[in-house]
């Protein structure tokens, strides 16, 4: 059984206060929503919808920032295709249509956690980062230099900050797996969690070496989804404890009950 | 605002209003609870129910397309035995129609689950015999009238609740289809299921849905759904639950008109997860605007002279 979903849900218009390339096809977009700033938890995602006739679906993202004071949420996407295309072309004064706070998130109780994130997948993160308030270090990996923005948007956040690219432009050559075994093994190395947000192969590679150093590891999944709220069962998954629901049960997962 | 028009009353279900939502797109009604009124929906058709669980198709179960989507679930869902044990007396609380929505892969399969939900707290039962996404069952019991006529017999035999037959649109005759149907004894009929359908990338060459094919719902396959309920409408004397593409009160008044006696909202739940309330306020508005007493005057009542 799963626990009752305790946060209100809430399916508004919301207007665009801010939308911004930080690089090329990748958007930020902030709208007022204050009832899903005040609630969201780290790891959690909406549900977005274009307000015009011609889309049937929403499209999931992840919060990847909130401001309570300014009842203000900020997501962080790449236009790859219709959906997010139309997302990128809404301006500030427009509406778009958010429904959330959706799943469950990040474990937040934990005293050192490695952060590791690839590509899209570290932009939730970068709310778990400002949630942890400096106790969260960050391992992020990129394909070159370029993708690299992130840096910037986690500096501020406190923590210590791991690069590395495919190229070696930037940090260590090769992926975040390469890095990650020396990180967990430093002298100093205190970590006591690893959470993960990125492309599945990474994330399987990750959860296998905490696996290996003893230490719990929470994977965020993707999946194509409906409703959004646990009825269409567009994103069921096979875990440990049977079948589940992406958008209900996870995104976020303890990664042993679904890299089986 | 008073529901009053819209009060209904169809084969001994009360419904405060006419305005369902439909199988697979509702979930069991308590994921929707944050933004609809339950006990306001005219009922609840939850997802479809096989005797033993079934995990449902592998791959891509979902995608959207020009006004629409397409789906290939596969009917998961944990079985009857854990819907009457567990999720029956959990929803019980909303005070809504409950409509179990059952598929099976044999004639005497459907008695028995018909039987088995023959329980207090399901309202009627709803003989899903048009699943275009599963291989066993589903659509051939839907598309041949004494396939669909034994298996509302069987239905019938087994329980005192109402039968709602749900008709399959993949069919060349749906007219033919509903009145073997409405002989064998049929309490009311819902009309439509998807549309079997089909995407292809033209990068991989590759199907988008992991079953290839999928059932299209949507704003798309309104006209078509319009349609088949005024055919039908005219051949039967049993009320009517239309269905396939209502995402606003104007689209529910034209089922209405083409001869539904109640409509239910399938795909829109996830445009808009509270579309079913917005769909009760616009029929009110409509009705009083228009000095039309009650829903009911409205049934049938296309001009085509
Ligand atoms: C829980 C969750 C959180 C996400 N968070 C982010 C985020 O913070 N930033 C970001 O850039 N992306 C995120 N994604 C991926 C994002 O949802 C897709 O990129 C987006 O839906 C693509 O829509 P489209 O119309 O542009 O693409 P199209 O390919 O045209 O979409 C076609 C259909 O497939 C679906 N789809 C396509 N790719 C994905 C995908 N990867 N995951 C789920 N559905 C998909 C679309 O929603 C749409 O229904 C997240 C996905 C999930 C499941
Ligand atoms: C994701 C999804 C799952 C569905 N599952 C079922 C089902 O289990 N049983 C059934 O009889 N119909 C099922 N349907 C069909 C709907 O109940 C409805 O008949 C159809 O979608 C047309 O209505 P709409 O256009 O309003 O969605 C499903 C539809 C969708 C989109």
């Amino acid at each position: 059984m799963t626990l009752p979903n305790l946060t209100q849900k809430v399916s508004i218009a919301a207007e665009i206060t801010t939308q911004a390339e930080l690089a090329e096809k990748v958007y930020s977009l902030s709208v007022r929503a204050p009832e899903i700033a005040a609630t969201a938890q780290p790891g959690q995602f909406v549900q977005l919808r274009i307000l015009e006739p011609s889309f049937t679906l929403r499209r999931p993202v992840g919060v990847a920032a909130v401001d309570k004071q300014r009842g203000e949420v900020t997501f962080i996407y790449r236009a790859i295709g219709r959906g997010t295309a139309a997302l990128a072309a809404l301006m500030p004064g427009e509406s778009v249509g958010v429904l959330g706070p959706l799943g469950h998130g990040f474990g937040m109780g934990y005293s050192h956690p490695l952060l590791v994130g690839g590509g899209m997948g570290l932009s939730p993160l970068l709310y778990v980062a400002a949630a942890y308030a400096g106790k969260a270090d960050v391992l992020m990996g990129g394909k070159t230099a370029d993708e690299l923005f992130w840096t910037e948007l986690f500096a501020p956040l406190g923590g210590r900050t791991f690069i590395t690219t495919d190229d070696g432009s930037l940090g260590t050559k090769g992926f975040t797996t390469t890095l990650l075994p020396d990180l967990l093994e430093a002298k100093d190395a205190s970590y006591d969690a690893v959470l993960v947000c990125g492309p599945e192969i990474m994330m399987r590679g990750v959860a296998k070496i905490a696996a290996a150093h003893g230490l719990p590891c929470e994977v965020s999944l993707e999946k194509r989804m409906g409703c959004g709220l646990g009825a269409c069962l567009s994103c069921s998954i096979d875990t440990a404890h049977g079948r589940r629901k992406v958008c209900k049960d996870g995104p976020v997962f303890p990664a042993e009950e679904v890299f089986l | 605002m008073s529901d009053e028009r819209l009060h209904m009353e169809l084969c001994g279900i009360r419904m405060q209003t006419p305005v369902l939502t439909a199988s697979g797109t509702f979930g069991f009604g308590e994921e929707f609870a944050d933004f609809v009124d339950l006990s306001r929906l005219g009922g609840v058709m939850v997802k479809g129910t096989t005797r033993k669980p079934r995990r449902g198709n592998d791959g891509v179960r979902i995608t959207e397309t020009p006004m629409g989507m397409l789906n290939c679930i596969g009917l998961e869902n944990p079985g009857v035995e854990v819907f009457l044990n567990e999720t029956l007396p959990r929803i019980k609380k909303y005070q809504m129609n409950v409509i179990v929505n059952i598929s099976g892969a044999t004639v005497e399969e459907y008695g028995e689950l018909a039987g088995m939900l023959d329980v207090d707290g399901v309202a009627a039962i709803e003989l899903n015999v048009s699943c275009p996404n599963v291989r066993e069952g589903g659509i051939v019991f839907g598309t041949d009238p004494k396939a669909a006529a034994a298996v509302v017999r069987a239905a019938k035999a087994n329980t005192r609740k109402p039968v709602i037959l749900k008709l399959s649109p993949n069919v060349t005759d749906i007219v033919s289809i509903a009145k073997a149907c409405e002989a064998a004894g049929a309490d009311m009929l819902s009309l439509i299921n998807t549309l079997m359908g089909m995407e292809i990338n033209i990068e991989t060459r590759r199907p988008t849905l992991g079953n290839i094919t999928g059932g299209l719902s949507g704003p798309c396959v309104k006209p078509v759904a319009v349609r088949m309920v005024w055919q039908v409408a005219q051949a039967v004397h049993i009320p009517i639950i239309g269905m396939g593409g209502i995402h606003c009160w104007q689209d529910a008044v034209e089922f209405f008109l083409a001869g539904a006696s109640a409509v239910a909202v399938g795909t829109a739940n996830f445009t808009e997860p509270g579309v079913t309330m917005q769909i009760c306020d616009g029929l009110n508005d409509y009705l009083e605007k228009h000095n039309i007493a009650h829903i009911a005057d409205l049934i049938g009542k296309v001009e085509t002279e």
